[in-house]
């Protein structure tokens, strides 16, 4: 498994063909308290840098954009109820699981991403 | 440029993330997140800085009349060390701004503004009173942070002797001591709770903000930012100026009533009140579907727009999203739905505030 990082902090752990699909722990802790993930519907293409699904914080709402493409074959129920799993283990909460056609060359690995963030 | 109050390296020593507001840099939270702030006032008690308020002084013999012409409440009536709400109104009947009016005696008053209505306030203020009633801005020289919360009485307890403490809501004490630091102490606030809002000179309240931190520990006290602040606000259904207030909506709309006294004398806007059949009105909503109903989102009952959202968000203590919204009163008791980015969301009308506890 490789996890790799979009610059609008959106992650894709690829393994295989499928994606898991999160956010990154700075893009949680900028956001603030998550109180709705508005989830994205199971069956839908998505491509690339285009807007996937929005989450709200407390303070304001924010797209999240398809780090891979592909299509969306699982998403995490389990957001819907406890959105705040996202704040407390960014890494973990995965959103949605992506099927995936590609993977773009602009994605950062880990080291990148860190040093992007600084 | 962005002004800091005097609490500024404070914030950033306790982790505050620094946003501008209102022309100041102040944290929109600390490390303890929003959600935590909201609910240590909820449950315990919070610390806020409020510095960026505007401080107004009106005084002179006649201070009294000169200010019942330009505020919707009476000021007459009042003891010293009282305070009141009002509106400052427009001669359209809409608000400049909303505004706590504290007694200090019959011929002075010391009025506490919006941040960002502060030099709109002064220049209408003291352009509107007569001569011999003097004005001064003293918003610069003062600095403010507000205690509350359920336990802010016992934090302030241990600081301040039992005379300096004011019993009852909306009154003030005027020359309080807390451990040297000379204060005005009131009991108001923003929140819905039971706290104090103190006063004191710039160059001493760093010294204040930190001895309330400290002396709260005990008792949980959270630092808490601009975010905690407003949605405790909104939970508490207060109203904020910018969003249920402007100079375009007119004051008989906003569920004021009790600060806003048409028997009295002339005043300023009163004229345009009387002639105004309010059309629409500020209430209380609960988002039943899921997602949050932010300020603008225009509000439907089936094809027919008939209001907005004026402000909107998730209520940390009750658990869910709340709004606050401007329609026409006719649609009260109709189904209502918010537009938020093409998802309707279905309304429901509930009392405000929004918490009970």
């Amino acid at each position: 498994m490789k996890i790799l990082y979009r610059e609008s902090h959106e992650w894709a752990a690829i393994e295989g063909n499928t994606a898991k699909v999160g956010i990154s722990d700075h893009a949680q802790s900028e956001l603030g308290d998550l109180v709705f993930v508005n989830l994205p519907e199971v069956g839908t293409e998505v491509t690339a840098g285009e807007v996937l699904c929005d989450v709200e914080s407390v303070k304001a709402v924010s797209d999240l954009y398809a780090p891979v493409s592909g299509k969306i074959v699982k998403v995490n129920e389990e957001l819907e109820s406890s959105p705040e799993l996202i704040n407390q283990d960014a890494m973990g909460a995965w959103i949605c699981e992506i099927e995936v056609t590609e993977v773009p060359e602009d994605l950062m690995d880990e080291t990148a991403y860190e040093e992007f963030i600084k | 440029m962005a002004k800091r109050t005097a609490l500024y390296d404070n914030h950033v020593a306790h982790g505050g993330k620094i946003v501008e507001f209102a022309g100041y840099e102040l944290p929109v939270q600390y490390t303890a997140g929003l959600m935590n702030e909201h609910l240590a006032v909820r449950n315990k008690v919070g610390l806020f800085d409020v510095s960026h308020m505007g401080e107004l002084i009106v005084k002179g013999e006649n201070a009294e009349e000169a200010l019942n012409a330009i505020v919707t409440n009476d000021v007459r009536g009042m003891y010293d060390g009282q305070v009141r709400y009002s509106v400052l109104p427009n001669e359209q009947g809409g608000a400049i701004d909303d505004i706590l009016i504290y007694r200090i005696n019959g011929q002075c008053y010391f009025i506490v503004v919006n941040a960002s209505n502060a030099d709109k306030d002064a220049a209408w203020i003291s352009s509107h009173l007569p001569k011999g009633v003097h004005f001064e801005n003293i918003s610069n020289t003062v600095s403010q942070v507000a205690l509350q919360g359920p336990l802010a009485e016992t934090v302030l307890k241990k600081v301040a002797a039992e005379e300096f403490i004011p019993k009852k809501y909306y009154s003030f004490i005027k020359k309080a001591d807390v451990k040297g630091i000379k204060c005005l102490i009131s009991r108001t606030g923003y929140t819905g709770e039971k706290g104090y809002e103190l006063y004191c000179a710039n160059a001493d309240v760093p010294a204040l903000f930190e001895l309330l931190l400290k002396e709260g520990q005990e008792e949980g006290i959270l630092p808490c930012g601009l975010g905690a602040r407003d949605t405790l606000r909104l939970e508490a259904g207060m109203p904020l100026y910018g969003h249920e207030l402007g100079e375009d909506i007119p004051v008989n709309e906003v569920d004021l009533g009790f600060a806003i006294k048409m028997g009295k004398d002339d005043f300023i806007g009163k004229k345009a009140l009387e002639a105004h059949a309010p059309e629409y009105a500020r209430v209380g909503a609960k988002v039943v579907d899921r997602g949050i109903a932010r300020e603008h989102s225009p509000v439907y009952s089936g094809n027919e727009l008939v209001g907005m959202v004026t402000s909107g968000t998730h209520a940390p203590y009750v658990g869910y999203p709340i709004a606050m919204l401007r329609i026409k009163k006719e649609y009260l008791d109709k189904p209502l739905e918010a537009d938020v980015r093409g998802r309707r969301l279905k309304l429901e009308i509930i009392p405000i505030p929004f918490f009970k506890k």
